[in-house]
Formats: C-alpha cells, sequence, structure tokens
C-alpha cells in the first residue's frame, strides 16, 4: 500500500496479511450467497416485477378519470410509486447484472431498457463501469458532484460553484435528465477526447429515449384519458360532467345555426372542453410521477457516497490497489441509509450502499442478508461501518452542498470503527455473527 | 445474453394491434403486461404450458406440451431446443418431438431419458408437473424423412436414439405409408424400451413391418456383421441411425466401405466436446470488447476460457446449438472441438462454446 494513504487512512492500522485475509472473506460472501441462490430470489424478483407493472396499470387507469381529485392524487401517487421501484429496484439492480444468474432473456444486463433519460448503454458505462470501479477517487469518478457542485474539500474552489445550491435544486427536480447528460462525460467532450461520432450517437439515444417519454406521458395517456372522458361524456349525453361554459356555438357565424349541424356542435360543446381538461389534468399527472420519482432517486443517490462519514481518495492513493484495498475504499466510500424493508425496496435497496459497493452485481435483496456479516467484519478489523437515518445522511449532504459552496472547508470529523450499539437487536445479529464466526478460519485480528 | 424462445406465428392483426400501442407502454411492450394475465401470451417468443407426463419405460417419461401459438409444425426427426425453469435459472437443452408432426390433439410431445448426474433431464423426468410454463426454442435438425419416401426402409436405434425415429413411424403411420419397414432397436433391459407399445402397436397392424427388439442385458451388441442376418435386403433400404456415437460411426463406415453412404441418415445429436479435438495448438485469446487476453491450451472451449479470464461470456446452450455464444472472429483460426476441424476467416460469426484457438486469436467480445 501506498505510504501516503497509510497515513491518513482509516485502514492504516492493517497489515499487508491481514488486508489479503479481508479480501478472502469479502470474496466468501459473494461465494456464499452465489451458492445459495435459486427461486426463492427469482420469485422475489419476479413479484417485484409485476408489483410495479400492476401499479402502472392501475395509475393509468385512474388517471382515465383524472378530473375527480380523488382519482388524479390515487392515480399520480400509484404511477410515481411504480416509476420509483421501476428505477431503483428493478432497473438499476437489473442493469449491474444482478439477475443474470437466472438466464431469463426478460431480466437480464444485456436487454433490461428502463423509464429514464438515459439509456441503458451510456448509463452502464458510466454508472457500472466508471463509478463501481474508481469510486470515489477524486477526478476519476465522475459521480463525485457530478462535475458541477464541489462535495469534497479537496475539490478546487471556483466561483461557479456559489450557485451549486441552485444547481442541486434544479438537478433534483429534472434529476434523469440530470443523469443522461452527465452520462456523455462533458468533461472528455470538452477536452475533446471524445469522438464527436461518439456525441452524436449519445445525443440520438437521448433524444429517443426523450422522444418515448414525452410520447408515452405527455402525449399518448392524456390522450387516451381525453378520448375516455370524451366517449363517456357523449354516452351519457353530456351529463357525466358539468360543462364549464365554454360554448363553441357562439363562435359561429348566424348562418351555421341549421339544425344538424347545430346538434353537432351542441355534442361538440358538451365533450371538447371537458375532454380538454381531461387531457390537461393526465399530463400534469404524470409530471408530476415523473417528478416525484426524480427528487426522490436524487434523495436516495445522494445519501449514497456524500455524507460526512465517507471518505474520498486522490489517485496516488489508489495506484496498483489490491483486490483488498478494493474492498476496504468500497467500504469507507459508500453509506448505508437505516429503514424499514418497504423503504428498501423503494430505494432499491440502495440504503444498502455499502454492501451495494462491495458486491455490485449481488442481488439486492441479500444485501439485508449480508450486513451483519460486513458489520461483524467492521467490528473485527477497527474498520467505519457507515451508516445513519435518513434525515441525518440527507442532512449533512446538503448541509455539504451549501457549505462548499464557498471557498475553504474541512474534512468532517469521521466516525471511528464500527462498534455495536445497544439498540442493535442482540438475539438475531449476534446468533447471525458468531454463526459466521464460527465458519471462518481463526483471524489473527 | 440470455437464450429466447423462437419467434411464434402470431396472427397479423394481433401484431399490429400490439404494434400500434406499443409506444404508450415504453420502454416495455404490450406484451409484458399480457403476460401477468397468462405467461403464453407473450408474442416475444413460443412458450407452452405442460398438459400431462407419461411414463415411457422405467428411465423416461413424454411431456406433452400444448404450445401457445400456432405450432409451425416439425419434419419428423427433428428437434427442439427446451427451456425450463429449475431453482430460478433457465436452463435449455435439444430433445427430438416424438409426436405424430401433424398432431390431432395439437399437442407437441419430447421424451427425455433420464441421466441421474445432468440438471435436466432428472427434473423432467422426476418433477416438472402439468401446468408449467417451458420456453420452446427454434426447431432444427436434419435428420428427417426424406420427400418422396424411399421404399423400403431401415431403421437402427439404440437407447433413447429411438426419440426421432418414433416421430417419423408416427408420421408413416398418420399416412398410412408403413409399408416395408424394418427397425432394429437396441435397449439395455427390457423394462427400459422406450416406446415398447408403439412399436408393438405397428407391428401387429402392418404386415410390412419388422421389428427386431435387442435386449443388450442379453443379446449381443447390434453390429455391422449382423446386418446381413437381420435384414439381408439392406443395401436395397434407406438407412437411418440413431444411438450412441460409436454405433453411428460404425454403421457409417459399414455403409461407406460399400459405397452406400448416399443411403444413410444420421444426427450428432450430442455434439461430443473436447472429444474429437484433442492436440491442437491452442494458443491466445484476445476478446477485444473485454479487452482481455487469456491463454488457450487448444482442448478448452474459447466460452470457458473467457469465463475463466473473468469475462461474463454470452452462452446459452454450451453444447453447439443456440448460437447464443457467438462473436465475430477478427482474426486467427479457430479448431471445432466436435470435428477437429480447423478453419475460420475474418468476420466469421462462430460459436465460442465448441471452438477452440489454434494459434493466436482475437474476437469480438
Ligand atoms: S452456447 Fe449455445 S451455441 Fe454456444
Amino acid at each position: 500500500m501506498n505510504k501516503n494513504m497509510q497515513k491518513k487512512s482509516p485502514f492504516a492500522h492493517l497489515t499487508e496479511e491481514q488486508i489479503l485475509e479481508l479480501e478472502k472473506e469479502f470474496d466468501r460472501i459473494h461465494e456464499e450467497v452465489y451458492n445459495d441462490l435459486g427461486e426463492r430470489d427469482r420469485r422475489y424478483i419476479k413479484s417485484v416485477i409485476s408489483a410495479q407493472r400492476q401499479l402502472a396499470v392501475a395509475g393509468r387507469v385512474l388517471l382515465l378519470a383524472s378530473l375527480s381529485r380523488t382519482s388524479w392524487i390515487a392515480g399520480t401517487a400509484c404511477l410515481g410509486t411504480a416509476k420509483i421501484l421501476e428505477n431503483m429496484e428493478i432497473g438499476h439492480n437489473v442493469m449491474h447484472g444482478q439477475w443474470d444468474w437466472m438466464n431469463d432473456p426478460d431480466i437480464h444486463s444485456s436487454t433490461w431498457d428502463w423509464d429514464t433519460a438515459s439509456t441503458a448503454h451510456a448509463w452502464k458505462h458510466s454508472h457500472n463501469y466508471i463509478h463501481h470501479t474508481y469510486t470515489n477517487i477524486l477526478g476519476v469518478d465522475k459521480d463525485l458532484g457530478y462535475e458541477i457542485m464541489r462535495i469534497d474539500p479537496k475539490q478546487t474552489w471556483h466561483p461557479r460553484y456559489l450557485l451549486q445550491p441552485l444547481y442541486n435544486l434544479a438537478l433534483m427536480a429534472l434529476f434523469e435528465w440530470g443523469v443522461a447528460v452527465h452520462d456523455m462525460d462533458i468533461d472528455a467532450i470538452r477536452r475533446r477526447e471524445k469522438p464527436l461520432s461518439d456525441v452524436w450517437e449519445d445525443l440520438k439515444g437521448i433524444s429517443g429515449k426523450a422522444r418515448a417519454q414525452i410520447i408515452k406521458d405527455y402525449v399518448g395517456w392524456p390522450l387516451v384519458s381525453a378520448l375516455a372522458v370524451g366517449a363517456a361524456q357523449t354516452a351519457s349525453q353530456g351529463r357525466m360532467v358539468k360543462p364549464r361554459s365554454e360554448p363553441i356555438r357562439q363562435l359561429l357565424p348566424g348562418s351555421a345555426k341549421r339544425r344538424t349541424l347545430s346538434r353537432l356542435i351542441g355534442a361538440a360543446d358538451a365533450v371538447l372542453p371537458v375532454a380538454k381538461r381531461a387531457f390537461v389534468s393526465t399530463l400534469a399527472a404524470n409530471a408530476t410521477a415523473n417528478l416525484i420519482r426524480n427528487v426522490w432517486t436524487h434523495a436516495i443517490i445522494f445519501c449514497g457516497h456524500f455524507p460526512d462519514q465517507t471518505y474520498t481518495f486522490t489517485q496516488e492513493e489508489t495506484e496498483n490497489e489490491s483486490r483488498g484495498e478494493w474492498y476496504l475504499r468500497q467500504l469507507v466510500g459508500a453509506a448505508n441509509i437505516e429503514g424499514t424493508p418497504l423503504f428498501h425496496v423503494m430505494s432499491g435497496n440502495l440504503g444498502y450502499q455499502v454492501e451495494h459497493h462491495l458486491y455490485p452485481d449481488m442481488p439486492s435483496t441479500r444485501y439485508a442478508e449480508i450486513a451483519p456479516k460486513v458489520k461483524e467484519i467492521c467490528e473485527r478489523y477497527e474498520l467505519p461501518y457507515n451508516t445513519g437515518r435518513f434525515g441525518h445522511q440527507w442532512g449533512t449532504v446538503h448541509r455539504t452542498i451549501f457549505r462548499l459552496a464557498f471557498p475553504g472547508g474541512k474534512p468532517r470529523s469521521k466516525p471511528g470503527p464500527y462498534k455495536r450499539t445497544e439498540d442493535e437487536k442482540p438475539p438475531a445479529r449476534l446468533s447471525e455473527a458468531s454463526r459466521y464466526r464460527a465458519r471462518m478460519p481463526a483471524s489473527s485480528a | 445474453m440470455a437464450e429466447r424462445g423462437a419467434e411464434p406465428e402470431v396472427h397479423p392483426v394481433r401484431r399490429r394491434a400490439l404494434r400500434a400501442v406499443r409506444h404508450l407502454f415504453s420502454p416495455l411492450l404490450p406484451d409484458d403486461y399480457l403476460e401477468l394475465i397468462n405467461p403464453l401470451w407473450t408474442t416475444k417468443e413460443l412458450r407452452g404450458r405442460v398438459e400431462k407426463i407419461e411414463w415411457q419405460g422405467s428411465q423416461a417419461v413424454t411431456v406433452s406440451i400444448m404450445p401457445g401459438f400456432n405450432w409451425p409444425g416439425h419434419k419428423p426427426g427433428q428437434y427442439i431446443r427446451l427451456g425450463v425453469l429449475i431453482n430460478g435459472r433457465f436452463h435449455w437443452r435439444a430433445y427430438s418431438l416424438t409426436s405424430d408432426p401433424e398432431p390431432e390433439d395439437g399437442l407437441i410431445s419430447l421424451s427425455p431419458k433420464v441421466v441421474e448426474s445432468g440438471t435436466v433431464s432428472p427434473y423432467l423426468v422426476h418433477r416438472i408437473t402439468p401446468g408449467t410454463i417451458v420456453r420452446l426454442g427454434e426447431i432444427e435438425g436434419v435428420f428427417t424423412l426424406p420427400d418422396p419416401l424411399p421404399e423400403k426402409m431401415l431403421f437402427i436405434s439404440a437407447g433413447s436414439g429411438i426419440t426421432p425415429i418414433i416421430s417419423m413411424l408416427r408420421s408413416l403411420d398418420h399416412r398410412q405409408e408403413v409399408n416395408d419397414v424394418v427397425i432394429v432397436h437396441s435397449a439395455h433391459k427390457a423394462d427400459e424400451v422406450m416406446f415398447g407399445d408403439v412399436l408393438k402397436d405397428l407391428d401387429d397392424r402392418y404386415p410390412g413391418f419388422r421389428l427386431h427388439l435387442r435386449i443388450t442385458e442379453h443379446d449381443s451388441l447390434f453390429t455391422v456383421d449382423q446386418l446381413d442376418d437381420v435384414c439381408p435386403d439392406w443395401r436395397e433400404r434407406e438407412a437411418f441411425c440413431s444411438g450412441p456415437g460409436e454405433m453411428t460411426d460404425s454403421f457409417l463406415d459399414h455403409f461407406e466401405e460399400n459405397g452406400l453412404s448416399d443411403h444413410i441418415h444420421y444426427e450428432r445429436f450430442q455434439p461430443v466436446i473436447g472429444g474429437q479435438g484433442k492436440g491442437g495448438a491452442g494458443g491466445k485469446v484476445h476478446l477485444t470488447h473485454s479487452k482481455v487476453t487469456a491463454e488457450c491450451d487448444g482442448d478448452t472451449p474459447i466460452l470457458e476460457v473467457g469465463e475463466e479470464a473473468g469475462v461474463k461470456m454470452p452462452y446459452g446452450c454450451r453444447i453447439g446449438v443456440c448460437h447464443t455464444c457467438v462473436g465475430t472472429l477478427l482474426s486467427g483460426q479457430i479448431r471445432d472441438l466436435r470435428s477437429g476441424e480447423v478453419g475460420g476467416s475474418k468476420g466469421d460469426t462462430i460459436r465460442t462454446c465448441v471452438n477452440t484457438a489454434e494459434g493466436d486469436i482475437a474476437i469480438g467480445l
């Protein structure tokens, strides 16, 4: 290990042998889980996928009646939830290859596409490869500040960062677009390292995704709502929804007020304005669902690496890094969020960001199961295990974003080695840890 | 990429209707939602529902399947890839179709024999239940009945090698064309004979059908020397041979020595991997997309070489039938592990599961 790194790093106290031991222990957890994958795991992902699709259908159906306030709220909530599930627990994890072992072409990283603005191809490169390989290495991991923010005091300040609380707000609302543009690697384009043909390909990809989202959420389904309401209104001879006065008849010259035409216009008068309102309110509902999803994913993603507890690394520190050191960097470069099982599903199990970074290809459901083992390793080797409640993590992330908008700033104090706390349920955890320890060769720690 | 079933024959109106609304569902397809109601309704791939399972001798079963969409039909003697879910994973294997190509009940069937050390056949023989949904792949195979039908035919089979032949016989029966047929079938034990009753029944009904059943537990193995005794006019017959590799090889040689190689039909159903190919040169395998170079000993499939080097290689069947594992050959020569043949030129798509490197090669994978 690099001398420089030893001085300040949270693993300076470990000997090379210990790091080698650690590597084996981490490898073994992966192996144990992979040997055990089977029907139970498949059933889980299949049921999440089916729940997500049913929610999406429920949302779309409820929004056919988007003129009713209750229906609008319920439909938007269903759709927003479906979109969150689709992006987080399904899309992100499938594209990591977590479910490739099933050999099922319908749930496979090579074929999956998701309902967001960045193409699967670009995202797999920038996220799976760049971010997960070079996690928290300044200047290499582009997810550190997403090239527009200063989130580590080691990044040099520039006046443009003064506005970063504002960028952040915009990014929150438009997160999926932010990610899409980020995938393009603006930095490389600026340095003219990226061939224009690639840039063109990216733009084509993003505009394809944009078109799909516009057609579906902002034209297609609003139109379906409008047609449905229009049809109901016609069938009920205008009694379904009381039209507000927007009489088309008045627009016509007097000569047009003959009988058939007049009746037609009468009907249009009753139907068209209502259909138009249905179109607009469904469109608004879909936009709201996208917004909900964006704000939520932004919150979860930012809590993964930017809370105070996490460590960042310089490129020199990570030169010639061994596999064990890679594990260690993943361990201290990520931070967990504590929460209920439902919270973990809704966050794509990224509340287990630490476990996810150690094992990006492991089915997400297993993170909760291996967390005690990871903690146990941390305890035994005196390593930090970063975690905190959602509000706390989110708070420290945004405090950093505000503080580092201005020059200066010091690294916040980091947690010490992990210690089991009083309120961590001892029975289940203890037995899990001791069972695990029993299987491990005696360690020198 | 994981292997997928064959594209089904779907009514054009249905296809067009699905296409028309697909933008409302992107990035999914309407199929992804229809599938929630009934997994057979997806038009992405052909699937089937297992209807019944019947014992076929003491070690094999016949699995009858109702396909979700119109069954395109097969030529008697062909095989199909079947995808089944075992403990959360899809496994693919090729099996001969044993059903009549024009089945009256619409069911297709295949008849796996158990290989206890295997994964798929024990599942099919012991565990699969009616109602299970399976994936159906392409229909393949060149071991089929010729058109027009030859006047006189001779079938030589052993063990589960009878399966493609049963489909041929059923088709002949269906067409009332069982005129002059000799079949020599060997099985190890009497209770292991697959389709014993079907063969009996044909024997009873058609005077031109002659059945020689050999139980190798007692009788000697059927070899080329006995051909003249069992079937003196074999030279006038069109022969169909299906069974273990050595058996097929010996009959092939025999027919060739007699200048009759056009008269024998056969299929190497299960490719022999690593068998014949011994002693190749080997070389470096360069996987260009993954930027990995690995040493290959000339006996290991490129697929395994890549996997051992830590690359996520695409594969499906791993025995050379599904074409999931293909990559483009960018340079060098490869050796087919089944035939030992050396070949390949730049730009060929090659199957990594049944080919090995012959000297240094580069593949776009
Ligand atoms: S894996 Fe099926 S052909 Fe190679």
